[in-house]
């Protein structure tokens, strides 16, 4: 993202909207700036602000004239008045920055919006998690602070060090150079996201050791890590699951269910 | 849809105590079509989980590529300064609908919701739906409904570098759009404009669900989360 340095008027608006920071005023230049490195081209600023059109040099003539007298103007704190945020065209290796961090970005290896994952949500008609199995869902950089790949990476070496295979419709897989060593393209280690999923499926006696290796790889990164681990339930609706994160000392209050009530429809089936 | 998976609660604090209160006012349930599987005819039949999510007082309805029904204005004029039309359209998300998304309706009470998927049962839309809410809640609306299970994805928290993450109100608040669109610093902000007297709570929540792309920011839970911390409350 950039700022157009004419338009802007250093109302400073967008700076708290930035979900990861990037935006400040340059007391020299006495504009907003983008930090090129820790942006992540998520686009909040530009697409959640509301915008106005107004004139810059009336908008800066004003606000002259306010400080001058010690006023202070209330505005809306979401509008960028002179619409002055503008997106960049973002060339290889930069474009990945976009793909993890925009949610209206679908990503190109799996079709899907946000973070690209279909997980259990589809489960009832993939069929991708089993009953005796655990999918789990390791994501970096949430919530709002960010992760680059070169600490992904350091959490894929040690999955697959236990031969765990990752899931192959998943956008960090398909950036995988070698999964069976959970080695990521060179060229992007260094690029900074929002957040991204590294998913692995399991049998349900390998949850603890997961568990594991997620706790004690996630201590020596720079970003939080966020861990969601699935099941297929019993025909009663029950499952095993629980049972072991308890005893692994984890909170299992929140989840997703999903209903069984999707099919394949009869085209579909034709 | 993980996005709604992490949402943050004394549950998931660092040290969880045992008597933590639990979340009745944010229940979700979502749509979402495979490929090549379940997707023929899909807008009807997304049209049609709106409609009936609409017939059980959502507070948020939301298509995940095109927002909630809260979405930002490009072309405001500066009276917008003081007299803002904040008001909620689901009509357009509904008449947005176009094709492939996750389309999720956020709901206040376990009633509503309850109400909602035993409409979804008999409509019989073919499309996988789920549930993002506390396990319990969700196991309870499916026996009511008399669905069994089929998956269950559980939420374990953060873990890492947890010491960057802001203070719990603001996750509370901030963790509600898990796409992280709704910024910490400005929900910060907000809070500490609601404690200045600057602005109201339902002001401060309809800032900050402009933001949240796929609609799955609970408006009503925010308010009341505003409305605890602008006394110092807990």
């Amino acid at each position: 993202m950039k700022i157009d340095q004419y338009k802007c008027v250093a109302c400073g608006n967008c700076i708290p909207v930035c979900p990861v920071g990037a935006i400040y005023i340059d007391p020299v230049a006495g504009r907003a700036q983008v930090n090129q490195d820790e942006c992540v081209e998520c686009h909040t600023c530009y697409r959640g602000m509301s915008k106005e059109h107004l004139w810059p040099p009336m908008v800066r003539a004003v606000r002259r004239v306010a400080r001058a007298f010690r006023f202070r103007f209330d505005p809306e704190p979401d509008i960028c008045p002179t619409d002055a945020l503008t997106p960049q065209e973002l060339a290889w290796p930069r474009i990945v920055r976009r793909a993890f961090s925009d949610p209206l970005v679908p990503h190109e290896s799996t079709g899907l919006h946000g973070r690209g994952t279909a997980e259990v949500k589809t489960n009832d008609v993939t069929g991708r998690v089993k009953e005796g199995e655990a999918g789990f869902v390791i994501e970096f950089g949430r919530p709002g602070v960010g992760a680059r790949f070169r600490e992904i990476q350091e959490m894929t070496k040690a999955l697959a060090a236990l031969g765990v295979e990752f899931e192959k419709k998943n956008p960090v897989t398909s950036l995988m150079t070698d999964p069976a060593k959970g080695l990521v393209r060179e060229d992007i280690l260094n690029e900074k996201i929002l957040s991204a999923i590294v998913e692995v499926k399991v049998g349900l006696e390998q949850v603890p050791e997961i568990l594991k290796t997620v706790r004690r790889v996630s201590r020596g990164l720079e970003t939080v890590v966020a861990v969601g681990v699935s099941t297929r339930c019993d025909a009663d609706g029950s499952e095993r699951l629980s049972a072991v994160l308890a005893a692994e000392g984890y909170p299992a209050y929140r989840g997703k269910t999903n209903l069984g009530l999707g099919r394949m429809s009869v085209e579909a089936a034709r | 849809m993980t996005n709604t998976l992490h949402r943050f609660s004394e549950h998931y604090a660092f040290e969880p105590k045992p008597s933590a209160r639990p979340i009745e006012n944010d229940f979700i349930v979502f749509a979402m079509a495979t490929r090549d599987v379940n997707d023929d005819n899909l807008v009807e039949k997304y049209r049609t989980f709106a409609r009936l999510a609409l017939a059980h007082n959502p507070v948020n309805l939301g298509d995940a590529t095109k927002g909630g029904i809260y979405r930002p204005d490009q072309a405001l004029n500066p009276l917008a300064h003081w007299r803002r039309d904040d008001r909620p359209d689901p009509a357009r998300v509904v008449q947005g609908l176009d094709g492939h998304t996750t389309l999720a309706a956020v709901f206040r009470t376990r009633e509503d919701m309850e109400g909602f998927v035993r409409d979804l049962k008999q409509a019989d839309l073919g499309v996988s739906i789920n549930i993002s809410a506390p396990v319990d809640a969700a196991a309870a609306c499916c026996k009511a409904a008399g669905l069994a299970r089929h998956s269950v994805e559980f939420s374990l928290g953060f873990q890492g570098r947890v010491e960057r993450l802001p203070d719990r109100s603001v996750l509370e608040i901030g963790t509600m759009c898990g796409h992280g669109m709704v910024s910490h610093t400005l929900v910060r902000k907000l809070i500490d404009w609601v404690k200045e007297g600057r602005r109201t709570p339902a002001q401060a929540t309809r800032y900050l669900a402009r933001f949240c792309t796929c609609g799955v920011f609970n408006p009503t839970r925010a308010e009341e989360l505003f409305e605890q911390t602008r006394t110092g409350g807990s």
